[in-house]
């Protein structure tokens, strides 16, 4: 790892001016992808900013219809939240679902989702949910938040203070892991809302990242069944392939985790 | 370079740290603290599990900056004087180690797993909640077996006086 000097947040304003002050800088929260694209010389920001300790960035609150979780809580505190459990516990089965034990105590919401790996958790959940992204600087529909692999709509400096979740009807999540990183190899979160739409996002199988599957709301839409998805054909077009699995396997498998995510409406399906 | 205190089993340690400091470098260069061990140095392995602040982390992945202020606990803080913990204790009675390299991170991390349930433990949910540590030798089956043994003394020994006369 290069050297680097390293701050902790105080407030705000004081993050914001190190921010905009100091060369090279970068956030960091739990630190769980940045540290090791770091050690991999991938990433070598010369300071990095902690907003870990920042009030803004921490609780988890449940307020009318909505659910707001702080950025900086991490996955442990996600999936033991009684607010999450009983708002959306769908939710709160997929944080318990990221990586391990000690990643879960460490890894952040903000930060997954600042960082929008393809094959992370929370965006799909974020974007199926139709979640408000909550910033320094102002509210960011989930739908135009993602903006491809790894690229996000916020700005140089930008930092996301929490994320504001609708409570839906019900939500379920189902995933295919890689038995060694954890990470998805395909997943599909299906959220119906208070007003009956449906939406499917899928996360890890994508080759731009995580994406809403129109063709699958609409039918969901209709009817509310798996075979409703089962009659449906993903594109292996748009569908990652490496050396985990084809694209046409991924695409094989968008079906499958959506059709389990209908089943596991209120729950997880996690293999 | 930059000023840290953290206690660590117990005590509190002042030193001067660079920014790329882990944690793991810190307990073993600086502290010479070596039972903390690094494994794989990607995050993947969990050797280098520590307890901060009563949770198990991995401590290859975390900045020792950044622990400024924590408390840890490593292997070397776990047993009573001479005594093993029982933890320790029921490793060495279901044989769950066999070159012994993951064992401090697998001591570790059954200990919060065991805390955080309060000794209420099912197999799955050893086995699942021990994802983040490799064991090489795959020695896992008397790893989960050690693991429930200890959750049963810690339940033992946390039952209240009444419910144990019963």
């Amino acid at each position: 790892m290069y050297q680097t000097t390293y701050h902790k947040g105080q407030s705000l304003d004081q993050v914001r001016k190190l921010h905009a002050e100091l060369p090279e800088p970068s956030y960091i929260s739990g630190g769980f992808t940045l540290i090791p694209a770091m050690k991999n010389r991938l990433a070598a920001p010369e300071n990095l900013i902690d907003l870990r300790a920042l009030p803004e960035l921490r609780g988890i609150t449940r307020d009318g219809d909505r659910l707001r979780i702080g950025a900086a809580s991490c996955h442990a505190e996600v999936a033991g939240s009684p607010e999450v459990a009983q708002s959306i516990p769908a939710l709160a089965l997929l944080a318990d679902s990221i990586g391990d034990m000690q990643v879960r105590h460490m890894g952040t919401i903000g930060g997954s989702v600042a960082n929008n790996d393809p094959a992370a958790d929370y965006p799909a959940a974020v974007l199926a949910l139709g979640a408000t992204i909550i910033t320094d600087q102002r509210e960011i529909a989930a739908h135009d938040f993602f903006t491809g692999m790894y690229a996000t709509d916020l700005a140089e400096g930008e930092i996301i203070l929490r994320i504001d979740f609708p409570v839906p009807r019900s939500a379920g999540y189902a995933k295919l892991r890689n038995p060694a990183s954890k990470y998805a190899i395909a997943a599909s979160f299906v959220a119906r809302g208070s007003d009956g739409s449906v939406r499917v996002a899928v996360t890890g199988a994508g080759e731009d990242g995580v994406f809403r599957w129109f063709d699958a709301e609409q039918a969901l839409a209709d009817r509310f069944e798996t075979a409703s998805v089962e009659a449906l054909q993903p594109d292996p077009g748009m569908m990652l392939s490496d050396l985990h699995g084809s694209a046409e396997y991924r695409a094989a498998l968008v079906k499958v985790m959506t059709a389990r995510a209908v089943d596991a409406q209120g729950s997880v399906d996690i293999c | 370079m930059q000023e840290v205190t953290l206690r660590v089993n117990g005590e509190d340690y002042t030193r001067k740290v660079e920014g790329r400091t882990l944690l793991a470098q810190f307990l073993r260069d600086q502290l010479r603290l070596t039972g903390t061990h690094i494994g794989c140095d990607t995050t993947q392995c969990g050797a280098c599990t520590v307890l901060m602040d009563g949770r198990a982390v991995k401590s290859c992945t975390i900045l020792a900056a950044a622990a400024d202020g924590a408390e840890v606990q490593t292997i070397e803080g776990v047993a009573e004087g001479e005594r093993l913990n029982f933890v320790q204790q029921a490793f060495h009675e279901h044989h769950a180690l066999q070159c012994g390299f993951c064992t401090p991170g697998m001591v570790m991390a059954a200990t919060d797993i065991i805390r955080r349930h309060e000794g209420v433990l099912d197999e799955m949910t050893v086995r699942r909640e021990l994802e983040g540590n490799l064991c090489r030798c795959t020695g896992y089956h008397n790893i989960i077996k050690a693991v429930l043994a200890a959750a049963e003394v810690y339940r033992r020994s946390k039952a209240p006086a009444q419910a144990t006369a019963n």
